[in-house]
């Protein structure tokens, strides 16, 4: 019996074919939940896809925060359920005040897609901790915004949290730069592709993991994460405690 | 054709002292005497003379070119073709009860007066065509031509029309995953925007766009109609176009991608839960188009109740609601138990659902107003295929020139390399030039990964989309050498067929069937006309040769501007498919130590070639000659080859010649391997005709050394020449950079080398680090971009 992850699906919502298909290369069972619902059907874990839910005319995400759905994903984080924001899904949490810091149109102003490399800053996270020895993980993006911004001193709170979960970086692991580096695809500020709540149970990232899940689609990097997170919310089924950076580890 | 000068946006009850009305709609005199025929003799009304002034555009009648359609190869159920020519996609059988639905089309006129909308409803249309079959899209291709790099206008055209495929197709999440970018000075007041769409479908959903089962309702969902589009087919897509033509700004759609996105879903769940029996996107002709051709189809008619169309406007005349193209609307026929269940999917998505009409017997399309009057009756078949045909005049020109390439000297200078010239600047020169540079820059606007499928996508030959739940790709490619069709239409539209299949077969993929969009000039003039039956006998030879169907694509005319015709540009889509995705073969070296062959070999002709484009040639002697049979038996090869497992990579000889095939097997080769190599060439003619001459049917491949002799006898049972030329080589150990070294041995070599000091006749030696640098850098610098 596979656990049951939620797919949140936004009319717009384009990723989400990606995400059903990392879920089940992951072993989980995915659940498509519609935006006007304002259950989440007993699931042990929600997924925002990516795409252009509502077609992000004003502003990625930002009426997708308002959805019935949203209400209960909110209360479904707050009971510390583990959620996780996929380049869009990332916009929505972040519009939905569920994770800090904001995404800015990217340096350029043009939309990006290519591959990437990240790096996790710890790996005793829920969504990190499969990921094993730090090692780049290559990925595409594929967006307009994607730039990582928030001011200085919440930049410094959330380095200081240890809320930083992923970052651009070369490949040689080393962190990326942010104006002129082309290992940062869209100039996030401190090369931040992936953040977390304080309370360790909600995730967001830009890059792709759930696009590249299988060798064949030139990388399968993104499977750790995915696998992190589906077995953190089994965990949490199982023990019925919150998932968080404890039960991660003790997940391992 | 009288060319419109207007759009088509006055009521045509205005009337003056001005051109009679069926003129100021682009109906010609006879044409009108054919309308009236059609009518028993009665005279047209206005809005009956709207309907046919869109319905007998060129662009939704093929009146001129529609007899030289009927010359190509269709295919037949033996070659898996479910649907062809006629229907909006052509669609064939992949096995596992699967099948693929692609086309082309092209939406050069919209582009050049608004290029970000214009592209993005191309994209938008050709997507549409794809999901009416009953399939989901999976890929799109865009094929791009404009004029000088350098020119203001041109830079503004390319960023507007990459902005409109990238912000669609990014938003409706279907990757464009491959395509093209030419610069001609052919296309300075006319750019080329055609784009390809592919689709998935499981055969049992197959949909086909008719209007069976008097009684039945005619269904309008998605987008309300407006004043956008009005007269498009007639107005932009059918008349020689006027550069900065503003005026007809009000006559290109504009395109919700959002909107799009709902209407791709609410199709397959309506087509999926089997509840229409019909289902037609709005394109151009709009509501008279969809109506009259699905009724046409089905042999019966179509009453249809204006009052019942959504408008997203008040006061729009009868002639507007009736051929506005207002997009990311579809029609369906509907069994009238079943709509209350078609209501709720189009509710559900939060489309916009009403009944229009009805389905009836007696093969007139009837457009009623709300007291019941009737303010049109036209015989469905009047407008679609019993629409005038015209017998166009072909006469070849009096002297045949190619066009001279962008930056190319005004008087011919010698052809590079002589004595004295380094090939390897050369080499550099044409990898960074604005048709060969990477093209990295622009597809990196395009969301090339989204949906999970994507093995190959664009940059490096053909494009390779996994078929989820089984071991098969589907392998895509678009080509078109307008280069060599200026010069010879035959040889290029013959030419353009074989690359694009080539380029499928090389993964080691079965090319399963061509689309084509043919883009030429006023078919009213006998050149542009003879260029254009020579295109459709090149086309249909060369596909014939190759043993594969043409199941649709589009004709785009008029293609003509105050700086004259375009080039004759047959662009041809092919999809292929691959039994097995483990099994494929990319371009790029894979392992030094490995050999390198050339397959085939080259015959004299530089006339056409990127290198006579860059040394500004006089081209007096020709473009190389093609063999179909050749091409056909190389083909063969290499999809051999590649099932045989013998093949390290595989890449054709084409635009550079196959120095620069050499050098992108080298650039495409995993970077941080640092690959090169080491080869010699023998010189037969000139250094200039074996290193950059373009002669077509040729390979490179790869393969390790104990594989050598196996492929040497197979080339010789395909009756082909191979010859080894050396190997992949490793980074030197002092760390200095990969090179590419070509020896050039041979009557024909010049001695160049020897005069720098060279112990070999002549030899190309050069960098890799330097050839990524000027193929990386080329087309930003062309463009005057900024990139990071």
């Amino acid at each position: 019996m596979s656990v049951r992850i939620g797919v949140v699906l936004f009319p717009g919502s384009n990723r989400d074919i990606d995400a059903v298909n990392a879920l089940e290369v992951a072993g989980a069972e995915p659940v498509t939940l519609w935006h006007e619902d304002a259950s989440l059907d007993g699931v042990a874990g929600v997924l925002l896809p990516g795409g252009f839910a509502y077609g992000d005319y004003l502003r990625a995400g930002v009426i997708a925060r308002f959805s019935p759905v949203m209400r209960a994903v909110s209360a479904f984080a707050d009971d510390g359920g583990p959620v996780l924001g996929i380049c869009n899904g990332f916009q929505v949490l972040t519009e939905a005040h569920l994770l800090p810091g904001a995404l800015l149109r990217n340096r350029g102003l043009r939309f990006v897609s290519r591959e990437v490399e990240i790096a996790a800053e710890r790996t005793d996270t829920p969504f990190t901790h499969l990921l094993g020895a730090r090692r780049p993980l290559r990925m595409p993006v594929a967006h307009g915004e994607g730039a990582y911004f928030a001011d200085d001193a919440e930049l410094d709170a959330l380095e200081a949290n240890g809320q930083v979960l992923f970052r651009y970086v070369r490949s040689d692991g080393t962190a990326a730069g942010g104006e002129e580096d082309r290992a940062n695809p869209n100039g996030s500020l401190r090369a931040i592709a992936g953040v977390m709540n304080a309370a360790g149970n909600v995730a967001g990232l830009m890059p792709h993991p759930e696009t590249a899940v299988e060798a064949v689609l030139g990388s399968d990097d993104g499977l750790g994460i995915i696998a992190s997170f589906v077995a953190s919310a089994a965990e949490r089924e199982r023990s019925g405690s919150p998932a968080t950076v404890r039960s991660a580890v003790g997940a391992r | 054709m009288t060319m419109v000068e207007e759009p088509v946006t006055a009521a045509p009850s205005a009337t003056g002292t001005e051109e009679p009305l069926h003129r100021r709609l682009g109906v010609t005199d006879d044409e009108l005497d054919a309308i009236r025929a059609r009518l028993g003799g009665r005279d047209p009304n206005d809005l009956e003379l709207a309907m046919f002034s869109v319905m007998w555009s060129e662009h939704c009648s093929y009146k001129s070119s529609r007899p030289l359609l009927r010359t190509l190869p269709m295919g037949s159920a033996a070659d898996g073709v479910v649907a062809g020519p006629g229907e909006n996609a052509g669609v064939i059988a992949i096995g596992d009860g699967l099948a693929v639905a692609f086309k082309i089309e092209s939406h050069n006129h919209p582009s050049a007066v608004e290029p970000t909308q214009g592209a993005a409803t191309g994209v938008g249309g050709i997507l549409r065509d794809i999901f009416t079959m009953g399939a989901r899209p999976i890929a799109v291709l865009d094929a791009l031509r404009f004029g000088d790099p350098a020119d203001a206008r041109t830079r503004h055209l390319v960023e507007g029309v990459v902005k409109g495929v990238g912000g669609y197709g990014n938003c409706v999440g279907v990757p464009t995953v491959g395509g093209e970018l030419v610069f001609d000075p052919s296309y300075q007041g006319n750019p080329l925007v055609n784009v390809m769409a592919i689709g998935l479908l499981e055969i049992d959903d197959l949909t086909l766009a008719a209007a069976p089962g008097a009684g039945n309702l005619v269904v309008l969902f998605g987008s309300t109609t407006g004043r956008d589009g009005i007269g498009g087919a007639s107005v932009l897509a059918s008349a020689t176009f006027q550069d900065q033509d503003e005026s007809k700004r009000p006559s290109v759609q504009v395109g919700d991608p959002f909107a799009e996105k709902l209407l791709i879903e609410a199709s397959l769940e309506l087509i999926r839960g089997g509840l229409v029996a019909g289902l037609q996107d709005l394109g151009a002709g709009g509501i008279t188009c969809a109506t009259s051709e699905t009724a046409d189809r089905a042999g019966t008619g179509m009453r249809i109740e204006l009052g019942a169309i959504p408008r997203r406007e008040p006061g729009m005349e009868p002639f507007e609601v009736m051929i506005s193209e207002s997009q990311e609307r579809m029609l369906a026929v509907v069994e009238p138990a079943r709509w209350d269940a078609v209501r709720a999917v189009c509710e559900r998505w939060g489309l916009p659902v009403a009944v229009i009409g009805t389905v009836t017997d007696d093969g007139d399309v009837t457009v009623v107003d709300d007291t019941g009057v009737e303010l049109a009756r036209v015989p469905a078949a009047a407008l679609t295929s019993d629409a005038i045909v015209h017998q166009r005049v072909a006469a070849p020109p009096v002297r045949r020139r190619a066009a001279p390439a962008p930056g190319a000297p005004a008087t011919a200078s010698d052809g590079l390399p002589e004595r004295g010239m380094d090939p390897g600047a050369v080499l550099t020169a044409l990898l960074g030039s604005a048709n060969l540079a990477s093209r990295r820059p622009v597809f990196e606007q395009y969301d090339s990964t989204v949906q999970a499928n994507t093995v190959e996508g664009p940059g490096h030959g053909a494009a390779i989309v996994r078929i989820k739940g089984t071991t098969k790709a589907l392998v895509a490619a678009t080509d078109a050498n307008q280069a060599v069709g200026a010069l010879d239409p035959w040889l290029g539209a013959a030419l353009s067929v074989a690359e694009a299949t080539r380029n499928v077969s090389i993964t080691g993929a079965r090319p399963l069937g061509v689309t084509n969009c043919l883009n030429y000039g006023d078919p009213t003039r006998p050149e542009a006309f003879w260029q254009l039956s020579e295109g459709v006998r090149g086309l249909a030879e060369a596909c014939r040769a190759l043993g594969l169907p043409v199941t649709g694509g589009n004709v785009s005319l008029y293609n003509e501007s105050p700086t004259g015709a375009i080039a004759p540009t047959p662009e041809i889509g092919v999809v292929g498919l691959l039994e097995d995705v483990g099994t494929r073969v990319g371009p790029g070296f894979r392992s030094a130590g490995d050999r390198v062959l050339l397959v085939g070999s080259a015959t004299p002709g530089l006339a056409g070639s990127a290198y006579a484009a860059l040394a500004g040639l006089a081209v007096e002697d020709g473009p190389p000659s093609l063999d179909l049979d050749r091409e056909r038996r190389v083909q063969a090869f290499v999809r051999e080859a590649a099932a045989r497992g013998l093949l390290a990579s595989a890449q054709d000889v084409s635009g550079g010649g196959l120095a620069v095939a050499l050098a992108e097997c080298a650039l495409w080769a995993d970077r941080d391997r640092g690959l090169g190599a080491d080869l010699r060439v023998a010189v037969a003619s000139s250094p200039a005709v074996d290193l950059f001459g373009e002669s077509p049917s040729r390979l490179v491949v790869s393969a390790t050394p104990r594989h050598v002799p196996a492929l040497v006898l197979l080339a010789r049972q395909h009756g082909l020449p191979i010859e080894e030329l050396g190997e992949v080589s490793a980074r030197p150990d002092d760390g200095t950079p990969a090179r590419l070294v070509i020896e050039l041995h041979g009557s024909g070599a010049t001695g160049a080398a020897e005069d720098r000091g060279s112990r070999v006749a002549d030899a190309l030696i050069v960098s890799l680090d330097e050839l990524r640098h000027a193929w990386e850098g080329g087309l930003a610098r062309a463009l005057g971009w900024e990139m990071r």
